[in-house]
């Protein structure tokens, strides 16, 4: 079966066929980062006016590279949320309609299952069941999942999601949005025994997690720092690496943590965030003692990427789901509303 | 594909950009359409109208000539949905697509409303913050209309128009802006009609006279007229960005 995937929920737009004989076939992302970046963050009417123009061009595309013809697409799914309403409408709508046109069935697919599963897109796919570190710009949720499309919610940020502390703080250090890329860049170059941020909530039990306090350490330590170091670049460096450093820790402890606490031998990490590659180097460091596999995407399918979403949609479709001819996208639909595979 | 109405096209049409869904069907002459008022709701209703259509006419999507839809201007997400659903439509069935004016729409539909015959048109539409999407057309006997002067987004007060004495004003912006509308337009002793809708059968049988125009899916877009809608941050403009439902 082969499956057309659509992901228009934010500010990617992204295109892609899965073939569950042949695995992907072809995929196109096109990032709106330019449009946005003047703004300071997205502006959800630019962001839908740019889905109309890239998404139709970007199927085209697609197809011509996977060297399919359309008679040879079997299902259509897209991303029906959670995400912007307006962005969200375009992809379900122009996928919905392509999957009335085509006489295939459709699927409204749920934009962080669509994290969750990339990881299947790998050569190693995890089996389950397995524990989820879902690590995004709008989301940090460490989810156990007893089997694809079952999502027990263990723990999850209390205020800023991950990616969005990484892009508060990069902000902070003056860096263009979206920081988080460029802030682990920097924190590269940082000394790490320069500043000590804390782990926020680590000491008390629990699996959730609380990222907005960063911020003020951050602050705080640019304001110290002032008059008393004149080599701002290497401070802004140093700050960065304390913060990577924080969250990386933070996330480590809390994912050894619900690890034990399962008895659950095998961790995925997912979401922009789990691109980063010091949380990538110290999750596999900490999984040895405890005797646990660690699977993550390829950096392009941390982020979103229609890829992700023919894979969820093919598992969905192949379980006999379908989605009725409406367009009903839902800009909040939590990860443990949805109804299991099978 | 037919290239005068008189060889009877078949046109798919659609109309979302007001508080309205509507869909028509033009075959053999004959027009057939479903019309619902329901603001926030043509995603649930839509594709089930086209499908509707096309199944009473024992029609294949495949088998219509053109795909036409009201591109704007009008509410964006109304908009987006007539034009992403006209794409995919369009795409996925290989058949040309063909964008109409919806204030175009309008005076067709003020022009049926009004009996027909020769008229001139001021369609004006509630654009929110204070301005009006609007233009004037002249529809001739046949339903044919051709637009004076370019479409604008605009206050009433900022309103300019072509010298023409106009015979029949409709849209809901009449009903808002009646006195600094009347204050600019040449009225004459013209009938206004304010709680006229555009719809898909007006797209679909003022799509019969630019059959010609109909082009790829990817190249048939919203028109929006308002292109302002967001501030940069530090430049002292408008922060409400006027995101239309
Ligand atoms: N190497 C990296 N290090 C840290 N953060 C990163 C890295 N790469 C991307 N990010 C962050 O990942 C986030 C984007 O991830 P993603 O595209 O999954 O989020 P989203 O789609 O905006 O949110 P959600 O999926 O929760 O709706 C941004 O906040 C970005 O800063
Ligand atoms: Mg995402």
């Amino acid at each position: 079966m082969r499956v057309l995937g659509i992901e228009t929920s934010c500010d990617e737009t992204g295109v892609a066929v899965y073939d569950s004989e042949r695995g992907l076939c072809a995929h196109a992302v096109y990032s709106q980062t330019e449009i946005h970046a003047v703004y300071g963050g997205v502006v959800p009417e630019l962001a839908s006016r740019d889905h109309v123009r890239k998404t139709l061009p970007l199927i085209r595309q697609t197809l011509t590279e996977a060297e399919l013809s359309p008679e040879q697409i079997d299902g259509v799914a897209y991303t029906a949320g959670p995400g912007l309403i307006g962005a969200l409408l375009v992809g379900a709508a122009l996928g919905r309609a392509l999957a009335w046109a085509w006489e295939v069935p459709a699927i409204g697919v749920h934009h962080l299952e669509g994290h969750l599963l990339a990881p299947f897109l790998e050569d190693k796919p995890p089996p389950c069941p397995f524990i989820a570190l879902l690590v995004s710009g709008g989301h940090s949720q460490i989810i156990h999942v007893p089997e694809v499309g079952i999502y027990q919610l263990l723990g999850e940020s209390v205020d800023d999601a991950a990616g969005e502390a990484f892009d508060k703080t990069a902000k902070l250090l003056g860096l263009p949005y979206p920081g988080g890329p460029q802030l682990a860049r920097l924190a590269e170059r940082g000394d790490p025994t320069r500043y000590r941020f804390p782990r926020p909530m680590t000491d008390r039990p629990g699996l959730n997690l609380s990222f907005s306090g960063l911020k003020t350490y951050t602050l705080n330590a640019l304001q110290q720092t002032l008059g008393e170091r004149d080599d701002t670049e290497q401070v802004h460096a140093d700050i960065a690496r304390a913060f990577e450093e924080a969250v990386v820790d933070t996330l480590v402890i809390k994912c050894r943590r619900a690890l034990e606490s399962t008895g659950v031998p095998r961790l995925i990490l997912a979401g922009g965030v789990s691109a980063n590659r010091r949380l990538r180097e110290r999750m596999a460091a900490a999984m040895q003692p405890l005797g646990a596999e660690l699977y993550y995407p390829r950096a392009e399918f941390c982020t979103d990427n229609g890829a992700m979403i023919a894979y969820a949609g093919w598992r969905r479709l192949a379980a006999g789901h379908q989605q009725p001819l409406a367009i009903t996208p839902r800009p909040r639909w939590p990860l443990t509303d949805l109804v299991p595979l099978a | 594909m037919p290239a005068n109405p008189n060889d009877q096209p078949t046109i798919l049409a659609l109309e979302t950009s007001s508080g309205a869904c509507s869909a028509a069907l033009l075959h053999q002459g004959a027009i057939t359409q479903h019309l619902e008022l329901a603001p926030r709701r043509q995603g649930d209703l839509l594709l089930g109208m086209l499908d509707a259509l096309l199944k009473a006419a024992e029609l294949k999507l495949s088998e219509v000539d053109v795909i036409a839809f009201g591109q704007g201007p009008g509410a964006f997400t109304g908009v987006r949905i007539g034009t992403a659903v006209a794409q995919g439509a369009a795409f996925g069935a290989n058949r040309p697509l063909l964008g109409i004016s919806s204030l175009a729409g309008l005076a067709h539909a003020g022009w049926r409303h009004y009996g027909g015959g020769e008229q001139r048109l001021f369609a004006a539409i509630d654009a929110r913050i204070g301005e009006i999407y609007c233009g004037a057309f002249a529809v001739n006997g046949q339903g044919q209309a051709q637009p004076l002067g370019s479409e604008t987004v605009t206050t009433p007060e900022k309103l300019t128009v072509p010298e023409i004495a106009v015979t029949h004003g409709v849209g809901n912006a009449w009903a808002l802006y009646d006195e600094p509308l009347r204050a600019r337009i040449d009225l004459a002793q013209a009938q206004i009609a304010s709680t006229i809708h555009g719809e898909a059968q007006d797209i679909a049988a003022l799509a019969r006279w630019s059959l010609d125009q109909a082009c790829a899916a990817e190249l048939a877009q919203p028109v929006y007229l308002r292109d302002q809608v967001a501030a940069i941050p530090g430049s002292a403009l408008l922060d409400s960005a006027p995101v239309a439902a």
